[in-house]
């Protein structure tokens, strides 16, 4: 893969893990090696670190504590945090909400919100989903009526990612109906501790809460907590989603998991053989390589490509990344406890939250996979179901 | 970016504008179907303007009348090869003649050779499969004895690609005590048997028997003598070459696919608006795309000529592109209908090409069982994790 960059990026490549080997905080690293949850406290700690070098948010607008890199190196830099086993920053706030006020907040919003958003002070969750509007979100019906100086918010929220942690939440509202429905639909961003608003945990199949349902009951938001004009926000969300999308290849984190995989089969051993020399494990493993291989040199024309037009325009193959990447992600997640069998039916409460002691019940290796199995069946289904992307395709790339 | 895998250059983009316009005019579906008609199953007077056009040249170091082209040059004349199933012997001739005269042949055999390869004057055959080898390298039972004169080869070679209408055999066998060496036999030679036939997508190859065949002393190729490398290394060139062919092919399959799923009509309405059948189009895409991504990978490791990086990336081009076109080949044939099946269409005879690509020089098993003996792609060390062995 070397042979694909270029001289000045393979040293640009060096610096970021000189500093990535350094600057993780051993503990954190132990427990992402793990699959164990980072706790806020501690993900805080690393976006200070981070903050501290100027990296924790290199795509935004360097005015605004962003890096001014290219698209290509905003990529390797995702990469390389990731191969070292570093907490991804949190991507509700770097990757969603510091860009939707940087491109279509006001500067008072900017002073207000950005600094905060870097260092997660400010934790946002994301009001998009809802009972009735999941791949369909234009079908939104959560209400904001103008009262004064405040819209009044009644309505539900479904699939808020680590609501219970957030103290505020870019949310979608509808302030018109229109005859287009997508029309109509406004940004919020709302703070979370306003009377009105309740959390629901919702438990997903791996038994841990990263979800919940989100009540708005006569929420009363501020105007100049609005973000961009009113009915514009359909707009503004799709192509916060497009940017979305580009990340969606996820290959480092594969490329983690496979090596994990190997490491595991060269370990447990059936009938005096260990399992990485068994026929199918070699070659289900040299598959899912050679696809991910593929992919990456996909990701790497998708940059070019971005690189050439210096545009924003929509690349269906963005949409390529999306889904086979979140393929691949789920098909070493599969092969990860097809080679652990047994050692993977054993729960372990309490570990995934960074408890230790385990050892009498399964090695440490073997605790979280299953886990993170039925966990990431979600990756097919969430920013975009695989089904929604074929249609995107079909009318995007082939006309049809 | 390494950009010369990335982005073609002006000039590149008009080579490749020329290459392909010049197929659309000249090399149309009723057009091969003539050439393939005739005796040698292909056509001289193309095979004259492909020299012309100096398709014959670009691979080929500039000393010898080439033009030493990057990696992209490869693709865009090899993926239009495919786009069009061009049948004339370019792989035989250029990819694995050439390619084995440039690394196994000493300095005034390239002189001699090379140029006349350029200009279109001398067709090659690579013969070294044997029936028995399966897709091993190193399975060789020819055997070559020598006298004072040179060389007696005996042995028997299994589809020998283009063999036939070769003026020149490239031929592998055993020296006793020294291992597998390379020769340059005049096909024309009392001892050498040619059985010629056609294989199944429609391309020529050849049995070849030889029995006491002389070769002169000066006709062994032997300016390198690590010959099991180069034998791996013009066998890759001629994977990743294939590659790029069968990438061709699958974006012609593609275009041919979604066109009729735009005018074929049933139930009152284009068969295209029925979304079972347009998910499995962008499933061909995306299949497509990504043996268009690997395939340029493993023409960069090529340029970039380390051997275990360029085999490994090979075997990953091969094997990823032996996937997908399987995948896209059975999809197309599927989503026509019965016309996919007759050989009245094109699609049907891309099908065939494509799966002869497949078992070329290793099929899908072979190239993933390579990649694991080569330690794979993804390096175990790069996850910590684990407790202490």
């Amino acid at each position: 893969m070397d042979s694909l960059f270029s001289r000045e990026e393979l040293a640009f490549r060096d610096e970021l893990r000189e500093f990535f080997r350094s600057a993780v905080p051993g503990r954190l690293r132990r427990k992402v090696e793990l699959g164990q949850n980072i706790s806020p406290a501690e993900l805080r700690e690393w976006h200070r670190i981070l903050d501290a070098k100027g990296w924790v948010a290199p795509a935004w607008d360097p005015a605004w504590g962003g890096t001014g890199w290219n698209a290509m190196q905003i990529h390797m830099y995702r990469e390389e945090l990731q191969m070292a086993h570093a907490p991804t920053p949190f991507a509700l706030n770097i990757s969603l909400a510091g860009p939707l006020i940087i491109a279509f907040g006001n500067d008072k919003q900017k002073a207000r919100f950005l600094p905060k958003i870097r260092t997660l002070d400010y934790w946002f969750a994301q009001g998009f989903s809802e009972p009735e509007a999941g791949s369909d979100l234009a079908s939104l019906r959560t209400q904001a009526v103008r009262d004064g100086d405040c819209y009044v918010v009644n309505g539900q929220k479904a699939w808020t990612t680590l609501a219970q942690h957030a103290n505020w939440m870019f949310t979608l509202v509808r302030t018109a109906s229109e005859a287009r429905k997508q029309d109509g639909i406004t940004y919020l961003l709302i703070d979370m501790s306003t009377p009105g608003i309740t959390v629901r945990p919702v438990v997903s199949i791996d038994r841990d809460h990263h979800v919940n349902e989100v009540f708005l009951d006569n929420v009363r938001v501020p105007v100049e907590n609005r973000v961009g004009e009113e009915g514009r926000a359909w707009y503004y969300a799709k192509y916060l989603l497009t940017q979305e999308r580009v990340i969606g290849a996820r290959a480092a984190i594969t490329k983690l998991k496979i090596a994990k995989i190997k490491n595991i089969a060269a370990r447990i051993t059936v009938a005096g053989v260990p399992l990485l020399r068994q026929s199918w494990l070699r070659s289900r493993l040299a598959a899912l390589e050679v696809e991910l291989t593929a992919l990456e040199i996909t990701t790497m024309r998708v940059l070019s490509e971005m690189q050439r037009q210096a545009t924003d325009t929509f690349d269906p193959k963005s949409s390529i990344l999306k889904m086979k990447g979140s393929e691949l992600y789920q098909r070493a997640d599969e092969l990860l406890i097809d080679v652990l069998g047994p050692l993977g039916l054993p729960y372990t409460p309490g570990f995934l939250q960074g408890e230790q002691s385990l050892e009498s019940l399964v090695p440490e290796w073997a605790a979280t996979a299953s886990q993170k199995y039925f966990l990431n069946r979600a990756a097919t289904i969430y920013a975009g179901t695989t089904e929604v992307q074929h249609n995107i395709l079909a009318k995007a790339a082939l006309g049809l | 970016m390494n950009t010369s895998v990335m982005e073609l250059s002006e000039e590149q983009r008009l080579f490749k504008d020329s290459v392909e316009k010049y197929l659309e005019k000249r090399y149309s579906f009723e057009q091969r179907g003539r050439y393939a008609a005739c005796a040698d199953g292909w056509s001289r007077a193309a095979w004259a303007q492909f020299a012309d056009m100096g398709l014959l040249a670009f691979q080929l170091p500039e000393a010898h009348g080439g033009f030493a082209a990057g990696p992209l040059d490869t693709m865009s004349v090899l993926e239009a090869f495919g786009r069009a199933l061009v049948l004339e012997p370019f792989l035989s001739t250029v990819v694995l003649g050439a390619g084995c005269i440039e690394l196994a042949g000493r300095a005034e055999q390239q002189a001699a050779l090379l140029p006349r390869i350029a200009q279109g004057d001398l067709l090659l055959a690579f013969a070294h499969t044997e029936a028995h080898a399966r897709y091993d390298l190193a399975e060789v039972r020819c055997g070559a004895v020598s006298d004072e004169a040179g060389w007696t080869i005996e042995g028997e070679k299994f589809l020998v690609l283009d063999g036939a209408g070769a003026d020149m055999l490239i031929v592998s066998a055993h020296i006793e005590g020294e291992g597998i060496a390379l020769f340059l036999v005049d096909p024309r030679e009392p001892g050498v048997r040619v059985t010629s036939y056609l294989t199944q997508d429609g391309h020529r190859a050849a049995n070849i028997q030889l029995s006491g065949a002389r070769v002169a002393k000066e006709n062994r190729l032997d300016g390198c003598l690590d010959v099991k490398a180069v034998i791996e290394d013009v066998t890759d060139r001629a994977i990743v070459a294939l590659c790029a062919e069968a990438v061709g092919i699958m974006s012609r399959m593609l275009d041919l696919t979604v066109e009729y799923l735009g005018t074929r009509q049933q139930f009152g309405t284009k068969i295209g608006s029925f979304q079972v059948l347009r998910h499995r189009a962008v499933d061909m895409l995306v299949a497509l795309d990504q043996a268009r991504s690997m395939t340029l990978g493993a023409l960069a490791a090529l340029a970039q000529g380390r051997p275990e990086e360029r085999r490994k990336m090979a075997s990953a081009a091969k094997a990823q592109v032996g996937k997908s076109a399987r995948f896209v080949g059975q999809s197309a044939i599927q989503l026509h209908g019965g016309i996919g099946v007759t050989m009245e269409y094109m699609i049907g005879h891309c099908f065939l090409r494509s799966t002869a690509i497949e078992m070329l020089f290793g099929d899908t098993e072979y190239h993933l069982s390579r990649i694991s003996d080569l330690g794979g792609l993804v390096c175990a060390a790069d996850h910590g994790g684990m407790p202490d062995a």
